[in-house]
C-alpha cells in the first residue's frame, strides 16, 4: 500500500468535510428518533464515515453509486441533497422518493445514486449492470456497489464479481467490512481472513485496507477508480471499519464485545481526521469549528423543512406502480 | 416493415429482436448462450445477433441469474432496455430477488425517478418429458406482484408483436414461450401489438373459453370440435397476462354467458382464480352459471408420459368441460 497515492492538502480536507458531514447528519437522525419525533427503520452508518468519504473524492456526478440500507454515508458523500434526504425520512410528499422508498430505497440519479437496497447483497448484480452501461457509453465512468462483510457470504456476490471481471466491466465492489453481519460477527460467519482474498478466485484485484484511514482508503480507491476508468476491468476493496450502533437504532448490541465497542469508539476516525487536519496545519481549529456549524445548520435546516413538509396523498398508491398511473 | 411471412415462434422471436436492435442502439441483450460461440441459444432464438451486433451488445453470460437479471436492471437504470434471457421459467426462481423486489418495485420506491425497462424471455411447457423442474408455468407468482408485466404469446404473430412492444415498454415485462409451442409455422404480420389487449381468436355465442400461450391452441382445437357438436365456442387469447385485458374479457363473458378459464398452471390460486373472480363480481347475475376452471394438477410435473399428460388440460378436457356447462 505504500505505492498509494496520497491525498494532497485539499483532498484530504474534502475527505474530511464530506466526513462530518456524514457524521452530524447521522447524529441528528438518531437525536430525532430518541426524541420521538421518528419512528423508522434507521441503520446508523456512524464510525463508517470515511469510506465513502475518501471514495467519493475520486469520483464525478455522473459516475454511479448503488448501495444499502446502512447507506447514508454513502450517499452523503456522493452528493445526495441533504433536504429531500430528510424529507424521504420523514416520509414526506417532498423527499426524494415522494415518501414511497424511505431510508432503505433512497435514490437520487442526478447525483449518480441509482439503487439504495433492503436486500443483503442486492447492491452487486445491479452495479455489475450500471458498470455494463458505462462501458457501452464509453465515457469513462465507474459505477461502485457497496456492501457489507455480511454480503460477501450471498450467492449474489460471487455471480456479480465473476461476470464483473469477466467482461471487465467499471465496477469497484466496495466491502464494508464492519465486522458483524447483523449479530453474527465476521469470524463466527466466515472461514478466510479476508474478504478481499477472494477476489483472486475471480481475476481481479483485492485489497484490504483500514477504511477508517483517509490515506489508505483514498489510495485504494483511486487506484481502483482509475483501473475502470481506463477500462481495466473491476476491483474488489475490502475496508475495515466498525458501527458505533448496532445493526439498527434500537440494537442494544449484546452480541458485541464491550471492550471491543470501547476500542473502536476511542478511536473514532471522524474526529482523528479531524486532529490530524488541525496538526498537519491543513486547517484550523476555528476554521473546522466554522465549517462544522454551518453543517449543523443545514442538516437542522433539511430536518426542520421536512417536518413542515406535506405527507404524500393516498393516490400516490396508484402511481409509479407503471409508467401509467393504474386505475 | 417486411410482408406476411409463414415462419415459426422462433424465428418471429429471433426477427422481433434483431428488428429492435436494429432500430435502437439502445436495445441489449444477454443470457446464458445467447451468443454464436454458443449457438444463439438453446432454441436458437438468438442466432447471428450477437455476430450482427458484437458482443459488448449481446453478452454470452456464465450461468448466473442473479447477475443476469441484475445486469439487465442495471443497464436499463443507466439508459438502456436489456432483454435478459432466463433459459427455464423455473430458473426465474434462482433470479427472484432481482425481478421481484427490484426490477418490479424501483420505479414506486423511487418515487419515479428510476424505471427498469427490460424484457425477461423465458420458456416452459410440459410436454418433452422435462419433470418437474424444467416445466413449470410460473405467470401467476409475477402476476400477483406490482410493478411488472407478464407476457405469453400463442402464436407468431402475437410472438413478434408482443416482443417488440415489451422491448419498447417503460416497465419491467416478463415474456413466457412455451415449448411446445416454438416450432408450428403460422402468418407473422411483423405488426407491434399492444400490451394488455387480449385478441378474440374465435367468436362464439354459447361459452367463452379464457387462455393463453399453448392452452390457446387447445382451446381452438376444443371449440372446433364443439362446433360439430352443436355448441358455439368463443376464444379469447389474454395474450397479457398482467395487466389483463378485463374490457375484453367481461364483454365476451356478458355475451355468452359462460366462462370456462383454462392454464397449464396449476389450478389452485392460479390466474384463472383472479380472472373468474373478477367475472363474478362484476357480472353476478347475467351468467347462466359458474365461472369454471381447468389446470394443472396440484402435483409438480411428472416424468412419465401418461402422467405427463394427464397432469396438463388437454382439448379433449375443455370439450368435455364445456359440454357439462352448456347442457
Amino acid at each position: 500500500m505504500s505505492n498509494y497515492p496520497k491525498p494532497d492538502a485539499a483532498t484530504l480536507l474534502e475527505i474530511y468535510k464530506k466526513a462530518a458531514l456524514i457524521k452530524r447528519n447521522d447524529e441528528h437522525v438518531v437525536k430525532q428518533m430518541m426524541a420521538g419525533r421518528l419512528v423508522s427503520p434507521f441503520y446508523s452508518s456512524r464510525g463508517q464515515e470515511i469510506i465513502p468519504s475518501a471514495i467519493s473524492v475520486s469520483l464525478r456526478d455522473e459516475d454511479y453509486l448503488s448501495t444499502i440500507y446502512r447507506g447514508t454515508h454513502d450517499m452523503v458523500a456522493k452528493g445526495f441533497p441533504l433536504g429531500i434526504m430528510w424529507a424521504e425520512l420523514l416520509g414526506r410528499v417532498t423527499g426524494s422518493c415522494k415518501g414511497k422508498g424511505g431510508p432503505m430505497h433512497l435514490t437520487h440519479p442526478a447525483s449518480g445514486c441509482m439503487v439504495t437496497t433492503g436486500v443483503v447483497g442486492s447492491s452487486m448484480p445491479i452495479a455489475t449492470g450500471l458498470g455494463w452501461a458505462a462501458k457501452l457509453d464509453g465515457k469513462g465512468c465507474v459505477s461502485v456497489a457497496n456492501f457489507g462483510d455480511g454480503a460477501s457470504n450471498i450467492g449474489a456476490f460471487h455471480e456479480s464479481l465473476n461476470m464483473a471481471a469477466l467482461f471487465q466491466l467499471p465496477v469497484i465492489f466496495v466491502c464494508q467490512n464492519n465486522r458483524y453481519a447483523e449479530h453474527t460477527s465476521f469470524a463466527n460467519s466466515t472461514r478466510v481472513e479476508n474478504i478481499s482474498m477472494r477476489a483472486a478466485g475471480y481475476g481481479m484485484p483485492g485489497v484490504t485496507v483500514n477504511g477508517n484511514d483517509a490515506d489508505e482508503m483514498f489510495g485504494a480507491a483511486k487506484v481502483a477508480i482509475d483501473r475502470a476508468r481506463a477500462g481495466e476491468g473491476p476491483t474488489l476493496i475490502e475496508a475495515m471499519t466498525f458501527r458505533f450502533n448496532g445493526h439498527l437504532i434500537g440494537d442494544a448490541g449484546g452480541y458485541i464485545p464491550k471492550d471491543e465497542m470501547a476500542a473502536a469508539k476511542a478511536a473514532d476516525p471522524v474526529p482523528a481526521l479531524r486532529a490530524r487536519i488541525i496538526a498537519d496545519g491543513i486547517a484550523s481549529e476555528e476554521q473546522l469549528t466554522a465549517l462544522e456549524s454551518d453543517f449543523q445548520a443545514q442538516i437542522e435546516a433539511a430536518c426542520e423543512a421536512a417536518f413542515a413538509a406535506d405527507m404524500p396523498d393516498i393516490a400516490e398508491l396508484k402511481r409509479d406502480v407503471f409508467a401509467h398511473d393504474i386505475a | 416493415m417486411t410482408e406476411t411471412q409463414n415462419i415459426n415462434m422462433i424465428q418471429a422471436l429471433n426477427m422481433a429482436i434483431d428488428h429492435a436492435m436494429a432500430a435502437d442502439p439502445k436495445v441489449l441483450l444477454l443470457g446464458e448462450e445467447v451468443g454464436d460461440k454458443e449457438e444463439g441459444g438453446i432454441v436458437g432464438v438468438s442466432k447471428g445477433l450477437s455476430t450482427k451486433y458484437g458482443s459488448d451488445r449481446v453478452m454470452s453470460t456464465p450461468i448466473s441469474e442473479q447477475a443476469i437479471i441484475g445486469a439487465a436492471i442495471g443497464a436499463s437504470l443507466g439508459g438502456y432496455r436489456a432483454i435478459g434471457e432466463i433459459m427455464l421459467m423455473n430458473f426465474t426462481t434462482i433470479a427472484m430477488d432481482m425481478i421481484t423486489n427490484h426490477a418490479a418495485k424501483l420505479r414506486f420506491m423511487s418515487g419515479g425517478q428510476t424505471n427498469v425497462p427490460i424484457v425477461i424471455r423465458t420458456m416452459t411447457g410440459s410436454g418433452f418429458s422435462s419433470g418437474g423442474q424444467h416445466s413449470d408455468y410460473l405467470e401467476a407468482w409475477f402476476a400477483h406482484t406490482p410493478g411488472i408485466k407478464v407476457v405469453a404469446p400463442s402464436n407468431p404473430d402475437d410472438a413478434y408483436g408482443l416482443m417488440r412492444a415489451a422491448i419498447e415498454d417503460d416497465d419491467p415485462v416478463l415474456f413466457i414461450e412455451n415449448i411446445p409451442g416454438y416450432f408450428a409455422p403460422g402468418p407473422c404480420s411483423f405488426q407491434p401489438v399492444p400490451l394488455g389487449k387480449a385478441k378474440v381468436a374465435r367468436e362464439g355465442s354459447d361459452v367463452t373459453i379464457v387462455a393463453h400461450s399453448l392452452m390457446v391452441t387447445y382451446a381452438l382445437g376444443a371449440a372446433a370440435e364443439l362446433e360439430a357438436a352443436g355448441i358455439s365456442a368463443e376464444v379469447v387469447d389474454l395474450r397479457t397476462i398482467a395487466p389483463w385485458d378485463q374490457e375484453t374479457v367481461l364483454a365476451s363473458a356478458e355475451k355468452t354467458g359462460r366462462v370456462l378459464i383454462v392454464h397449464e398452471a396449476v389450478k389452485e390460486f392460479g390466474i384463472g382464480a383472479e380472472i373468474g373472480s373478477v367475472i363474478s363480481e362484476q357480472l353476478w347475475g347475467k351468467l347462466k352459471g359458474p365461472v369454471k376452471r381447468l389446470g394443472g394438477a396440484f402435483c409438480a410435473v411428472p416424468y412419465s408420459k401418461p402422467l405427463e399428460i394427464a397432469f396438463c388440460p388437454q382439448a379433449a378436457d375443455i370439450v368435455a368441460t364445456v359440454k357439462a356447462m352448456v347442457s
